[in-house]
C-alpha cells in the first residue's frame, strides 16, 4: 500500500505537500500540546508573582543584551548543581516569563537563583566591569547600563500586553505601573509601600545604581537580578507525589 | 515531453549565489570576533554595540539564515527549474521579490540585534515586524516552489525536491507557531512571547532543533541529491534508501527538541520521548549518509582528482559524524555531563561547518562555472587549497570544544576529599583559556579559506582560467592533452 501511495505522491505536488503536513505534525500535536492541559506540569506553589514594572524593565534589558546567550536561567536537579546554585527550578517559577530564559550555554554561571546572593554594589560594579572582582571573568564590560535612563514611559502599555499573554496584572497594578516604576527606587517612602502592598514583601526595594540623579538602566537590570530565584519559599515547598 | 531546455531562469541563482557568498563571508568572520572575544574579553570594547550578546545573533543568523538561506533558496531555484524542465511559476517578478526580501529580512533582523531588538528566543530572535515580513517573503517563495512543481514537464518528482519542500513547508510552520507574539505596540519593536516558561521553553525547542532539522538539514541533503551525482556524474544509489531517508527523516526530527531540555522543568515523559527519538533518527541519518557516499560507488578515483567533489563527500561524511554525536548527547546521562557546555557548541559546529558549509562549498564550486558558463572554475589548485585548510579550522575547532566542553562539565561535578565542591565557577572558566584560543584559530583558518573560495569563484565569474596544466596530476594532463588534440584536429 505504501509504495502505492507514494508513487501517486511522487507524481502529484499537492499530495505531497499534504503527507508531508501530516507527517510533521504528529510529533509536535503529541508533545506540545498535552503541556498546556496536564495539570501537574507546573507545580502549585506559595510566593509566585508577576514582576514589578522596574524588574520587568531589567528582564527586558537582559533580553535586549542577550546574557542568555551565556547564562542559564535553570537549575538541574543533581547534587554540584543545588549546591552551588541552590533548590533545582520548578516549572511554576518561569510561570510568568514572556518569553522563557532558561538559556541553552553556560560560559557564566546560572542565574536562575542569584537575587540576593550579591549586594547591589557588587552587582553595580561588576557590571562596569566585571574583571573588578573577578580578575579572570570574561564577561562583556556594560559601563553603559549606569549612563543610560531608562525609557519607559509605555510602561502600562507594557502590562498590557503580557496581560494579553496571561500575566494576572490587576488594573490597580497596571493604573500605578509609573509610580510603581520609580518607587522600586525609593526606599522607606510612601510610594513603596503602596509598590509592596501590590507586589508582596518580597520586593527588593533600594536606589540601585547609587545615582540619585536619575532611574537607569542599571536600576532596572539589578532589580531584576536580585529578585531572580527568591520568590518561592522552599522551606514550605513540598515536590508533589508522583 | 518537451525535449528542448527551456530558458531557465539563471538569473535568481546568479543573485543567490553571490549573495551567499557575501553572507558567508560576513557569518564567518563575525563567528571569528565572537571566538576571540571569548578568548579576550577586551575585544567586547565596553561599547553597547559591540559585545558578545549582541553580536552573537548577528553570527547564528548570518551563517544559518543568510548564508544558508541564500545556499536554499539559489540551489532550490536551481535544481527545480532543471528537475521539472520547467522555467519557476510566477515568472521574474515574484522570483525578485523572493531574493530582495530575504535580504530585507537579513538586513533588518541584523541591525535589530546590533541595536537590542531582539525576542531573546534562540534562533529566532528577530522581533514581530520582522517575522511577519519573512512570512510574507516565505509564502511567495513556497508559491514558486510548488507552482513550478505543478507545472513540470516530468512524470516524476525528483528527491531532491521532497527535501526542499519538507524544508520549505516545516519552516513556514515552525517559524509562525514559535513567534506567536502580543507587540506591546504596533509602532514599537518590542514583543512579549504568546506563551510562558515551559511551554515556552518546548515550543522554542520544538522550533530551534527542527531548524537544525529542516533548514540544516532537510534543506542541506536536497543539495546532496542533486549536486553529488551532478557532480560524480553517477545516478543516487537507492532509490528505495531515498524514500525511507525522506520519510523517517521527516517523521522522526519533529519529535527530538526536547532533548534540548533534559532535566529542566520540563515533564519527564517529555523528556524521555525525545531522547527516544533523537536515538531512533540516527538509523534514517546514516542511511542518508550511506546513499550520498556510495552515490560515488564506481567513481571513486574521482576524489582524488576533484578537490569540489571531495567537498561534498567529506561533508556528507561530517553529517554522519555529527548524525551520530547528536542522539549520543541526547541520551540523559550523557546530556546530563555535555548540557551547558562547550561540546555542544563543538556539536554545531562539526554540523555547521562540516556538513552544512561543505556540502554548501561544494555547489557554490558547482554552480558558479555552470550559470557564468565557464569551461572549469578559475582555479582547481585553490579549490583544493581551500579543502585542506578549512578542514584543518575544523579539526582543530571540534577538538578544542570537546576537550574544553568535557572539561569544563567534568570540574562542574568535581568533589574534593572533603565532600565540597572542587571548584568555583570562575576556576573551570580560566581553565578553558587555551582551548578558545585553539578555537579561534581553527575559526581563523576556515575564514581563510572562504576568502580563498570567494576570491577564486569571483575570478570565475570574471571569466578568468589560471594555467594550471602542469599542476594537475598525471591522469588529468593526459585527458587534458588528449582533449586539445581532438580540438586540433
Amino acid at each position: 500500500m505504501f509504495n502505492k501511495l507514494h508513487k501517486k505522491a511522487e507524481k502529484n505536488s499537492i499530495l505531497l505537500l499534504v503527507f508531508v503536513l501530516i507527517t510533521i505534525s504528529i510529533g509536535g500535536l503529541v508533545e506540545i500540546v498535552p503541556l498546556f492541559f496536564i495539570n501537574n506540569t507546573i507545580e502549585k506553589v506559595d510566593g509566585m508573582r508577576p514582576y514589578t514594572p522596574l524588574e520587568q524593565m531589567g528582564r527586558n534589558i537582559y533580553i535586549r543584551e542577550g546574557c542568555y546567550g551565556c547564562h542559564s536561567q535553570m537549575i538541574r536537579p543533581f547534587r554540584d548543581e543545588t549546591e552551588r546554585y541552590g533548590h533545582y527550578s520548578l516549572a511554576a517559577e518561569s510561570m510568568y516569563d514572556h518569553p522563557f530564559q532558561w538559556g541553552s550555554k553556560r560560559t557564566g554561571p546560572d542565574l536562575a537563583r542569584v537575587g540576593g546572593r550579591y549586594s547591589n554594589e557588587w552587582h553595580l560594579e561588576h557590571l562596569i566591569n566585571p574583571r573588578t572582582y573577578v580578575p579572570e571573568s570574561i564577561m562583556p564590560a556594560y559601563p553603559f547600563l549606569a549612563k543610560k535612563e531608562l525609557k519607559a514611559d509605555d510602561i502600562e502599555e507594557h502590562l498590557k500586553a503580557l496581560r494579553m499573554v496571561g500575566v494576572p496584572y490587576t488594573d490597580e497594578q497596571i493604573a500605578n505601573a509609573k509610580q510603581d516604576l520609580l518607587a522600586q527606587t525609593m526606599p522607606d517612602s510612601a510610594e513603596a509601600e503602596f509598590l509592596i502592598k501590590r507586589y508582596g514583601n518580597k520586593v527588593p526595594v533600594a536606589n540601585f545604581d547609587n545615582n540619585e540623579e536619575k532611574l537607569t538602566e542599571m536600576d532596572a537590570l539589578i532589580a531584576y537580578l536580585q529578585m531572580l530565584g527568591t520568590l518561592v519559599d522552599f522551606q514550605t515547598y513540598k515536590p508533589m507525589p508522583r | 515531453m518537451n525535449s528542448t531546455t527551456p530558458a531557465y531562469n539563471n538569473d535568481i541563482v546568479k543573485m543567490f549565489t553571490v549573495a551567499a557568498i557575501f553572507w558567508g563571508l560576513v557569518g564567518f568572520l563575525v563567528g571569528l570576533v565572537l571566538a576571540l572575544q571569548l578568548t579576550f574579553p577586551e575585544l567586547n570594547l565596553g561599547l553597547e554595540f559591540t559585545t558578545f550578546g549582541r553580536l552573537r545573533p548577528i553570527h547564528t543568523s548570518a551563517v544559518i539564515f543568510a548564508f544558508g538561506g541564500c545556499v536554499l533558496l539559489g540551489t532550490s531555484f536551481h535544481v527545480v527549474q532543471r528537475t521539472c524542465k520547467a522555467v519557476l511559476f510566477g515568472g521574474k517578478g515574484l522570483a525578485n521579490f523572493v531574493f530582495w526580501g530575504y535580504q530585507v529580512f537579513i538586513l533588518l533582523a541584523a541591525s535589530g540585534y546590533v541595536l537590542g531588538i531582539t525576542q531573546g528566543r534562540e534562533y529566532a530572535e528577530p522581533e514581530w515586524f520582522v517575522d511577519l515580513w519573512l512570512t510574507v517573503v516565505w509564502v511567495a517563495y513556497l508559491v514558486i516552489f510548488v507552482g513550478t512543481l505543478i507545472k513540470r514537464n516530468q512524470p516524476h518528482i525528483y528527491v531532491a525536491n521532497w527535501f526542499y519542500l519538507a524544508f520549505i513547508v516545516t519552516i513556514a510552520m515552525l517559524h509562525i507557531v514559535n513567534n506567536l507574539a502580543i507587540p506591546v505596540s504596533f509602532v514599537g519593536a518590542k514583543s512579549y512571547s504568546a506563551f510562558s516558561g515551559v511551554q515556552d521553553a518546548l515550543v522554542q525547542w520544538w522550533y530551534g532543533h527542527n531548524a537544525v532539522g529542516f533548514f540544516l538539514t532537510a534543506g542541506f541533503l536536497a543539495i546532496m541529491y542533486y549536486f553529488i551525482p551532478k557532480q560524480a556524474n553517477r545516478p543516487v544509489y537507492s532509490y528505495r534508501i531515498s524514500v525511507i531517508h525522506f520519510w523517517s527523516i521527516v517523521f522522526l526530527y519533529i519529535w527530538a527538541g526536547p532533548h534540548h531540555l533534559h532535566y529542566t522543568a520540563l515533564p519527564d515523559w517529555a523528556q524521555t520521548l525525545g531522547m527516544t527519538f533523537s536515538l531512533i533518527l540516527w538509523m534514517p541519518s546514516w542511511g542518508g549518509m550511506i546513499n550520498g557516499i556510495m552515490t560515488l560507488s564506481g567513481a571513486w578515483d574521482k576524489l582524488r582528482t576533484d578537490p569540489v567533489l571531495r567537498f561534498m563527500i567529506v561533508s556528507v561524511s561530517f553529517y554522519g559524524m555529527s548524525t551520530f554525536e547528536g542522539p549520543l548527547m541526547s541520551i540523559k546521562t550523557v546530556n546530563a555531563l555535555s548540557h551547558y557546555t562547550d561540546w555542544t557548541v563543538g556539536h554545531v559546529h562539526s554540523g555547521a561547518l562540516g556538513w552544512v558549509a561543505f556540502i554548501s562549498f561544494g555547489a557554490l564550486y558547482y554552480l558558479v562555472p555552470n550559470l557564468w558558463e565557464r569551461s572549469r572554475l578559475y582555479s582547481i589548485k585553490l579549490v583544493s587549497y581551500h579543502f585542506w585548510i578549512s578542514t584543518i579550522g575544523i579539526v582543530l575547532y571540534i577538538c578544542s570544544m570537546w576537550m574544553a566542553g568535557i572539561l569544563q562539565g567534568l570540574m562542574w561535578r568535581a568533589y574534593n576529599e572533603y565532600g565540597v565542591l572542587q571548584y568555583s565557577f570562575i576556576e573551570t572558566v580560566s581553565e578553558l583559556h587555551i582551548y578558545y584560543a585553539i578555537r579561534a584559530f581553527g575559526g581563523f583558518l576556515f575564514v581563510v579559506g572562504a576568502f580563498i573560495m570567494a576570491y577564486n569563484l569571483a575570478k570565475t565569474i570574471k571569466g578568468e582560467l589560471r594555467d594550471e596544466v602542469n599542476e594537475l596530476d598525471m591522469d588529468e594532463k593526459a585527458k587534458l592533452e588528449d582533449a586539445k588534440q581532438a580540438q586540433a584536429a
